[in-house]
């Protein structure tokens, strides 16, 4: 789970617990405790830089190279954790928290970060193995053939999470396409323009136009053109575990229908 | 006053120009030597300010275009007047700085307040006397170079032929002709296809001092690539490619970003190159590619502390570095004031401070120092109390002497030899 409430700082002269007292004949407790304050640290950083990919200056074009070199340290964590396992154990964690509560504040960090409306009909779109989706985040435009499919997939995730949770066969393969559509979720954001205009004249007119760069800054850094909530208001509603009245009912409904679809990506039923 | 974001002496070292946050350029002058005061030679003060940028609105993004002034590079001069480029994210203005001291007075058509005299009304004929004014010192932008970048410029650098000049940003690379405004060379684009797959970015880009058809540029991932503009019209693969292997002892999640380039200068040799890293200060031989000549650790001290750096956004922080004029000593700077200095034939270093409260005018600076271990001595500083708010990001050095200009956020230092 994210940590949720406490601070933990990440400890920056790699302590190591304190041995003297232990019992020296069991190393062994010794080193799980290492690496789960290890993931435990690794877990924070992640957070950390997925708020820092969040938090936009609205105003002035964001830095690219340090969207990048955070974007990249993302990758770089997922892929740690993917290699290791863990990264399924969170997700799971993940949709078991999202099944039992409402509009927790937590889960929007990392799926906040995910999916993003931007302007102009641009989207933003995480393809999953079985069924190429295009995903349209947002309270408002959402594609009408995109609901009919998540009321599939909803249903789907329901189900495989009663019954599949158990066996091991369905864990390992879960394993399996959760590392690649992880992969896919941070490491291809795909970006779906919108048709290209045939219109000659009016590519020559915006020849020198490059989208990709405003997109590419929406998805690093979190840029939009009508924030559900702002940075701030992130913030505080990750310190403070309860529900924060973040939006009205209404499009607290339609996160929860989002962050469905995402977590069946992640998990990959 | 408002944060200084570029310091550089042009090439005689008698002027030294700074460009700040508020699109503001300040050019000082030095004094010539006066025989009253032998002990200090010649002081600088100001000679010039004047707005070169100001804030634009980019009304396709929606977002604001700043003023801050990212690099200010002076062309050799050619006349009596200084010409210098001066950057901010997007535009590139090249400015003439002149002085008038004298005028002219005695017109034959013209009254003394310029109004035109009635033809009729001249009965005889003077010749124009020039007499003596007070100085005026003007500065016009000649011309104006934009449109040319979608990502913010970086760096720009004028070539040795005198003709060109190249100016980078986040992903391209441009080669202008000083004359023409309208049109530039796209000679590096590192761009890819699909913006998701963007790792790297270019940081800095350096003209080589001599020869006119080289160029480096440097990478986010810790790379330099040295390109030969005779090679081919794009220049995307590089004619040699500076990369040290990493350490896997000291991988950590963070190695990327302290790998991260924030500065490439030629030596004004033109046979070697510097490169500042987020830690460390290397110099290479353009001669081998796969490791530097010399390495200088700036604040090692600093690498157990990159979490708490990382989040409160130092360590993205973008430091300079320079060469002195015989490229036998280098200099950079660090947190709480402090600047480095490394010599590189007796390999000593020093830290110094630049900060009023710490040293009086005219008074030598005492070396600082930074206690790494447990017990800390007297005069040093733990590294806790560092002020990482109080950053040297941009310092440079005299091209004939040892003076020295540190920009200290809003204030500018100025410090030089002693004299025996």
């Amino acid at each position: 789970m994210f940590p949720k409430g406490t601070k933990r700082k990440f400890s920056d002269s790699g302590d190591e617990p304190a041995a003297g007292d232990e019992d020296v004949n069991q190393p062994s407790s010794v080193a799980v405790r290492m690496l789960s304050s290890y993931s435990l640290q690794r877990q924070s950083l992640l957070d950390m830089s997925l708020i820092k990919l969040q938090l936009c200056h609205m105003l002035v074009e964001p830095n690219l190279c340090r969207s990048v070199l955070i974007a990249n340290t993302v990758r770089q964590i997922q892929e740690e954790m993917t290699q290791d396992g863990t990264w399924q154990i969170m997700t799971q964690a993940l949709s078991a928290a999202n099944a039992a509560a409402q509009c927790s504040a937590d889960r929007l960090v990392a799926t906040e970060v995910l999916c993003r409306q931007t302007e102009g009909g641009v989207t933003m779109s995480t393809v999953s193995p079985q069924a190429p989706t295009s995903y349209l985040p947002g309270t408002f435009g959402m594609d009408p053939c995109w609901e009919e499919e998540n009321g599939e997939d909803e249903e789907e995730d329901e189900d495989s999470e009663e019954c599949g949770s158990g066996s091991e066969e369905g864990d390992s393969d879960r394993l399996v396409e959760d590392s690649r559509t992880a992969e896919q979720v941070f490491g291809t954001f795909e970006i779906k323009n919108p048709a290209p205009s045939p219109d000659p004249a009016l590519e020559e007119l915006f020849s020198d136009v490059d989208a990709s760069y405003y997109d590419l800054d929406t998805v690093l850094t979190g840029m939009q053109s009508a924030p559900k909530m702002g940075p701030y208001d992130l913030l505080e509603s990750l310190s403070s575990h309860g529900p924060s009245p973040l939006s009205s009912s209404t499009s607290c409904r339609s996160d929860l229908n989002e962050l469905d679809h995402i977590m069946e990506i992640i998990v990959g039923s | 006053a408002d944060i200084i974001s570029t310091v550089e002496f042009n090439y005689s070292g008698e002027l030294l120009a700074t460009g700040d946050k508020g699109g503001r350029v300040v050019i000082f002058q030095r004094e010539q030597e006066s025989k009253n005061r032998p002990h200090s030679r010649g002081e600088y003060n100001v000679y010039s300010t004047f707005q070169s940028h100001e804030p634009e609105f980019d009304y396709l993004k929606s977002l604001e275009i700043e003023e801050k002034i990212n690099k200010i590079r002076w062309l050799p001069q050619q006349n009596a007047a200084h010409s210098l480029l001066s950057t901010n994210d997007k535009t590139i203005k090249l400015w003439k700085i002149s002085q008038r001291d004298k005028r002219a007075e005695g017109y034959n058509l013209k009254d003394e307040d310029g109004r035109l005299r009635d033809p009729f009304r001249v009965t005889s004929l003077r010749v124009p006397v020039l007499l003596p004014m007070d100085l005026m010192v003007e500065a016009s932008p000649r011309r104006i170079f934009a449109n040319a970048h979608t990502y913010h410029i970086n760096s720009i650098s004028v070539n040795s032929d005198h003709e060109t000049y190249l100016s980078a940003d986040d992903l391209r690379v441009n080669l202008w002709h000083l004359e023409i405004t309208d049109r530039s060379f796209n000679i590096v684009d590192i761009k890819p296809a699909n913006m998701e797959e963007l790792t790297e970015v270019i940081t800095a880009a350096e003209c080589h001092p001599h020869q006119c058809n080289v160029f480096v540029y440097s990478s986010s991932k810790g790379t330099i690539r040295l390109c030969d503009m005779r090679a081919a019209a794009l220049c995307d693969r590089q004619s040699k490619f500076f990369e040290e292997p990493e350490d896997p002892s000291s991988r950590s999640f963070f190695s990327e970003i302290i790998s991260s380039i924030s500065d490439v200068k030629f030596s004004h040799s033109g046979r070697y190159m510097m490169t500042r890293d987020y830690l460390s200060v290397k110099v290479w031989d353009l001669n081998m590619e796969n490791r530097p000549v010399e390495t200088y650790q700036v604040h090692e001290y600093l690498r157990s502390k990159l979490c708490s750096l990382y989040e409160n956004d130092c360590i993205f922080d973008k430091f300079e570095c320079c060469w002195n004029g015989s490229d036998s000593a280098i200099m950079t700077g660090s947190y709480n004031n402090f600047f480095r200095m490394f010599d590189r034939n007796t390999r000593r270093d020093i830290t110094l401070e630049a900060s009023r409260e710490n040293s009086k005018p005219r008074a030598i600076l005492k070396a600082r120092k930074v206690s790494t271990g447990g017990k800390r001595k007297k005069d040093e500083i733990s590294v806790d109390s560092l002020d990482f708010n109080k950053k040297i990001l941009h310092t440079a050095w005299h091209p004939k002497e040892n003076v020295i200009a540190v920009a200290a956020t809003n204030n500018l230092y100025i410090f030089q030899d002693k004299i025996n």
